[in-house]
């Protein structure tokens, strides 16, 4: 099963590497090119060495042609190394960057369905540190894999050229370093799950108490917690000894058998060499080449774990890229230019978990300029019904027609911007005042800039700010107050003005004052307009056309103030608790 | 940095054993190319064949005891390492519960997850490897260096000049990178904050149509992230084959000086092959060294930021012990700040309230609400003024003795992981099963207790997740109340409640056999309005105190207030 999701991931990953096919062959010929040279070099140096046996008996010539050599191998195997490197960083810094900007264009298609029920860090660090990970192991397995390959498949060459006897006894010996790394990563392997597992018992401990650090010193909870902490720090301290010391026997481990290996080589090299089948030279091209030819070894199985990871990062972002995207806007869409703003709304269900039914049977007509308010205690899916208006979601059953217009023939786009909305969350995005007020005009004047700012009452705030108009507002807005970040956002919808409003009018967070000014700004707004408006405040449920009263997800009330309270069902209720004793 | 090496102690034998050991497995590693240059010499030259035998058993022997020795060391140096960081852990735990609240605001609390979790295991990591490596690979270069000059003087200089040129080039480059990588950790920041930005703001920017731009900005900024990868990465894939081409040129001099003196008969074959051997050597470990060097410096930037933790002072706030708490509580002339802030958040309080009273506290946003009451239990410290409560005053008292009898609900509703019981007995560490349900029952969340599985023993996620906000609150109330307290602190914290449960919540808070001196805080006025005494707040000054009745007479700002809540004509139907 893993395997499968592993050699499809490297499908995947392949076929994304595919356009830089010849930068990938231009790596492959230095590798080779690579490996060659810095493999002839030792038999250049033995052989030199055989040049000089002793007193009075030094070929200082052919010394000296053979050093020569070695000069000109170094050099040009550098060089090789150098492009191979520098190919390979722009091969694998591209690829990401492609996987990067794919995952994040589908981002910008993926229904809301997905994004609401999906943490947003979990999505940030598939593409951010997934992606990392997984540009690390392509990196390291361009670079390593290759020319560890080619090394063993090189000094395997020439030892066997050498002496084949000798070169047999390194073959049979190395797999010995592989079978005692290996067994060390299969018996550590659960140790590091251990430690993984504990260690995130203490991380939600040390997120859960440094979050509540405040209610831990009012209640004097300090020593409860810090027992806590102290039982499993104790256990963090004793798996992660294990899973650390026992992960770190490998390398002596290996460096071990390598010295084994070391000293069979010289053992049968020398006694062959007493034979005279072998030369003081090719001796020591043999030891050496001994030691190049098992390091790979333990590169290459380090490299392999290193390539599982990255494959697994990669998955979970092609599972993130592979997630299907919203029903494309129909080709033959209608295109909406100024909509006088008729709503009807028909027969609609929908649900966001299919178990759980929240709007049944729900319709609705709103004319031209009508003002809707909708009710209810918190939480009770007032939110559900902006996601459908303004196609966040689709409902199951039914449709929404705006002039007659099932919203599902329009491209999103269109209805969308014949709908303003300010949400609660006072969403602001990183930039100046006077481009986020543009974000729905990129090309408005100053003028119109001010003017909108002006109609929102936001225009006296920014006009005190140290840059007025062109201050920096940091992520999620930090240097204005809840209610100036809301003005702008007023001032955001005011500078396009469509025929259709969608407000959630919540001012929990700001004080009454404030909010005297910004229920001025939504008048002005609204005047003359078709709006939902998910209402706080008596006033404007009191003037809307329609209430509706919603209650767990349903739609329970419908009908004008008058109407609701001689009902005497839920409204009346509500309204009698909240504003009579 | 300095400090942390406090928290090393009592493992001072690991710390020097730990590379000891280390050294002594290099020593081993440097004596085999003797090893190899006897076999040469007088092994073959002789045709020795037991001599060779002999030879190669020494050089498994030499690698058995380097492998005792790298064992014991990796040993020393984990248990250290783990060791270290552990007592880090916990100190750094204890400390930040010593924090005043002023400190936590100002330190923030994903900073300080940051420090405990992800800069401490770095510290690990650098004491582990610093402890294995840092002594190691210079010994074995400077080692190779050594042995090179008991072999031969005029050689060995050799050594002695490529062995410098070798780290000038290796840190050379290492100090022109770092800078780079950490512009390109800077441009990966971006590429994080622009794809946290979209998710968060992803509902406006579809309704205003920006994905086309949003998708122009990600795309150039993981472009000028690709730039500046590319530039540190060429730069530093020189390091490899620079210091080849070093190396091999050391390479080349070294046989040709060895030609010459083997000529002349100074050295022998062997010998030469001997230092060409000790040069592969040190090729090895420079590589090694790099890395353990920006390991360390990870290690010490992030030791150097858990530091800063450690270094800010403790709110100890011991104090006189005190008895029974009844409830009476006096504020005369009291001004607050936070540290750091120009002006006082609250200015020039004073009131009295009797036991058993209930006292509302109204006001805007920022209007100083929630530090008045903070002031109760010394959460925060008044800089003027003094806060009595029977009485006395808060300064000279026990902190914690007076905090377990003043009940408080934050505006935040925080539920812990663990049972509905373990967080209800936060109140009071054994409180029985009845005196559970009391609280419950004042809160209103009985019946919501009752409908859970499992009742009292219902999990609750962390953060009370699986929890309505609503519900939260009232969990929340509950265990404020387990403890029967003096004073309870209501601190906003009915606002997710509708407004029939929060008006049964206050009635049976005022219905307790012994009730505490209550303080709502709120924006609602419906709230406070049958409050035996409202503080009306306006940006820090007490504008308005007095009964509802008198403040609607008297108090602008709480008519205001009362006005923008209940339109005109509703007051009249009530």
């Amino acid at each position: 099963m893993r395997k499968k999701a592993e050699t499809t991931a490297l499908h995947k990953v392949l076929v994304r590497v595919r356009r830089y096919w010849a930068g990938l062959g231009l790596s492959l010929i230095m590798a080779t090119v690579q490996v060659v040279l810095s493999l002839y070099i030792p038999i250049l140096v033995g052989k030199a060495i055989d040049c000089i046996v002793g007193q009075g008996n030094v070929d200082m010539a052919r010394v000296g042609e053979y050093l020569f050599g070695v000069a000109l191998c170094a050099g040009a195997a550098a060089f090789a190394q150098w492009i191979m490197s520098i190919t390979n960083n722009r091969i694998s810094y591209r690829v990401t960057q492609d996987i990067r900007n794919e995952a994040f264009f589908h981002i910008q298609k993926l229904p809301l369905k997905y994004l609401d029920r999906h943490p947003q860090g979990d999505t940030v660090s598939r593409i951010i540190s997934d992606v990392d990970t997984f540009a690390d192991g392509l990196l390291m397995g361009f670079t390593q894999l290759f020319t560890g390959v080619m090394t063993i498949v090189g000094t395997l060459l020439i030892m066997l050229r050498i002496h084949w006897g000798i070169a047999l006894v390194v073959v049979l010996v190395t797999p010995l370093s592989l079978v005692v790394a290996g067994f060390i990563a299969k018996s550590t392997h659960s140790m590091f799950q251990k430690q993984t597992q504990t260690r995130g018992e203490q991380t939600a401990l040390i997120d859960e108490a440094i979050g509540g650090m405040k209610l831990i010193r009012a209640f004097g909870h300090e020593d409860a917690i810090m027992a806590q902490f102290d039982d499993v720090n104790e256990r963090v301290r004793t798996c992660s000894l294990k899973a650390i010391f026992f992960s770190s026997l490998t390398n002596p481990c290996t460096r071990f058998v390598n010295s084994v290996v070391y000293a069979l080589v010289g053992l049968t090299g020398a006694l062959v060499a007493i034979s005279g089948g072998i030369t003081v030279g090719n001796l020591t091209s043999l030891l050496n080449y001994a030691n190049q030819y098992t390091k790979p070894f333990n590169e290459i199985s380090g490299v392999l774990t290193e390539l599982q990871n990255a494959l697994a990062c990669a998955g979970r972002v092609f599972e993130l890229i592979e997630e299907p995207a919203e029903t494309p806007d129909p080709k033959d869409a209608v295109e909406l230019d100024r909509v006088g703003g008729k709503v009807e709304i028909r027969d609609v269900d929908f649900a966001y978990n299919p178990e759980k039914p929240l709007i049944q049977n729900f319709s609705l007509d709103v004319e031209p300029g009508q003002r809707v308010a909708i009710v209810g205690p918190t939480g009770c899916g007032k939110t559900t019904l902006i996601n459908l208006l303004m196609r966040f979601y689709d409902p199951q059953e039914g449709s929404i027609h705006i002039e007659g217009v099932d919203t599902r023939c329009m491209s999103r786009k269109a209805l969308r911007r014949n709908v303003g909305m300010v949400l609660q969350d006072t969403w602001l995005k990183t930039g100046t005042i006077r481009e986020n007020i543009a974000m729905g005009k990129p090309d408005a004047t100053d003028e119109e800039i001010i003017e909108a700012a002006k109609k929102a009452r936001a225009h006296g705030f920014i006009r005190r700010l140290p840059k007025g108009y062109d201050t920096q507002i940091g992520e999620s807005g930090g240097n204005l107050s809840q209610g100036e970040k809301q003005l702008l956002c007023i001032a955001r919808v005011m500078l396009s003005l469509p025929p259709m409003l969608i407000l959630d009018e919540a001012t929990s967070s700001i004080d009454t004052r404030t909010e005297l000014r910004i229920q001025k700004a939504f008048d002005t707004m609204m005047k003359g307009r078709t709006s939902f408006v998910v209402a706080h405040r008596l006033s404007t449920i009191q003037e809307a056309d329609v209430i509706l009263v919603m209650r767990n997800g349903r739609v329970v009330e419908q009908g004008n103030h008058q109407q609701l309270l001689e009902r005497r069902g839920f409204y009346s209720e509500l309204y009698t608790s909240q504003f009579a004793h | 940095m300095k400090q942390l090496l406090k928290y090393m102690k009592g493992y001072e034998k690991q710390c020097v054993l730990g590379p000891l050991f280390k050294l002594l497995e290099a020593t081993f590693e440097l004596l085999i190319p003797l090893v190899v240059a006897a076999i040469v010499d007088k092994g073959i030259g002789s045709g020795d064949g037991g001599y060779i035998v002999k030879m190669c058993l020494v050089m498994v022997a030499l690698g058995v005891i380097g492998l005792i020795c790298a064992v014991t060391a990796q040993y020393f140096a984990a248990s250290a390492a783990v060791g270290v960081s552990a007592r880090l852990r916990k100190a750094v735990m204890g400390h930040i519960m010593g924090f005043s609240y002023t400190q936590i605001d100002e330190v923030g609390t994903s900073t300080l997850v940051t420090r405990m979790t992800s800069d401490i295991n770095q510290v690990q990591n650098g004491v582990n490897l610093t402890l294995r490596l840092l002594l190691r690979s210079p010994f074995v270069v400077f080692g190779a260096m050594i042995m090179a000059f008991t072999i031969d003087f005029e050689a060995a200089l050799v050594f002695a000049g490529v062995i410098p040129m070798l780290c000038i080039v290796v840190f050379g480059i290492m100090l022109i990178t770092m800078p780079m990588y950490k512009r390109v950790q800077a441009a990966l920041d971006r590429v994080t904050a622009a794809t946290r930005q979209n998710l968060a703001g992803v509902r406006v920017l579809r309704a205003f149509c920006a994905e086309d731009r949003e998708r122009e900005n990600f795309a150039s900024q993981t472009q000028a992230l690709t730039r500046r990868q590319l530039g540190a990465g060429r730069i530093s894939a020189l390091m490899n084959p620079v210091t080849f081409v070093m190396i091999n040129l050391a390479v080349i001099l070294l046989v040709k000086i060895g030609a010459v003196k083997v000529e002349h008969g100074v050295l022998t074959q062997g010998l030469v092959i001997a230092l060409y051997n000790y040069m592969s050597q040190i090729l090895v470990e420079l590589v090694k060294m790099a890395n353990l060097i920006i390991t360390m410096t990870k290690a010490v930037a992030c030791a150097n930021r858990v530091q800063t933790i450690l270094d800010l002072e403790q709110d100890r706030a011991e104090g006189e012990s005190v008895d029974k708490i009844r409830g009476e509580i006096e504020f005369r002339d009291v001004s607050a700040r936070y540290a750091g802030a120009a002006e006082a958040s609250v200015e020039g309080i004073s009131f009295h309230a009797g036991p058993g009273q209930t006292i509302g506290v109204i006001g805007g946003t920022g209007a100083g609400k929630t530090t008045l009451v903070n002031l109760i239990p010394r959460l925060y410290e008044a800089y003027q003024g003094q806060v009595l409560i029977d009485g006395v005053d808060v300064s000279v008292m026990d902190a914690q003795k007076l905090r377990s009898s003043i009940g408080i609900v934050p505006q935040k509703a925080l539920l812990f992981h663990g049972t509905i019981r373990d967080n209800l007995c936060w109140g009071k560490q054994n409180a029985t099963d009845q005196e559970l349900w009391d609280a419950l029952d004042t809160a209103q969340a009985a019946d919501m207790v009752r409908r859970r599985e499992g009742q009292l023993d219902a999990e609750v996620s962390q953060g009370g997740r699986n929890f309505s906000g609503g519900q939260r609150q009232r969990l929340t109330i509950a265990r404020a109340l387990v403890r029967k307290p003096a004073i309870l602190i209501l601190d906003d914290s009915a606002s997710a409640l509708d407004y029939a449960t929060d008006a049964k919540l206050r009635q049976s808070v005022r219905n307790m056999p012994d009730p505490p001196t209550t303080f709502i805080v709120s924006q609602r006025a419906a709230s406070v309005r049958f409050a035996d005494l409202i503080l009306v707040l306006d940006d820090g000054q007490l504008v308005g105190k007095g009964s509802h009745d008198e403040l609607m007479e008297t108090c602008p700002v709480y008519q205001e207030i009362y006005h923008s809540q209940f339109s005109k004509e509703v007051t009249n139907h009530a």
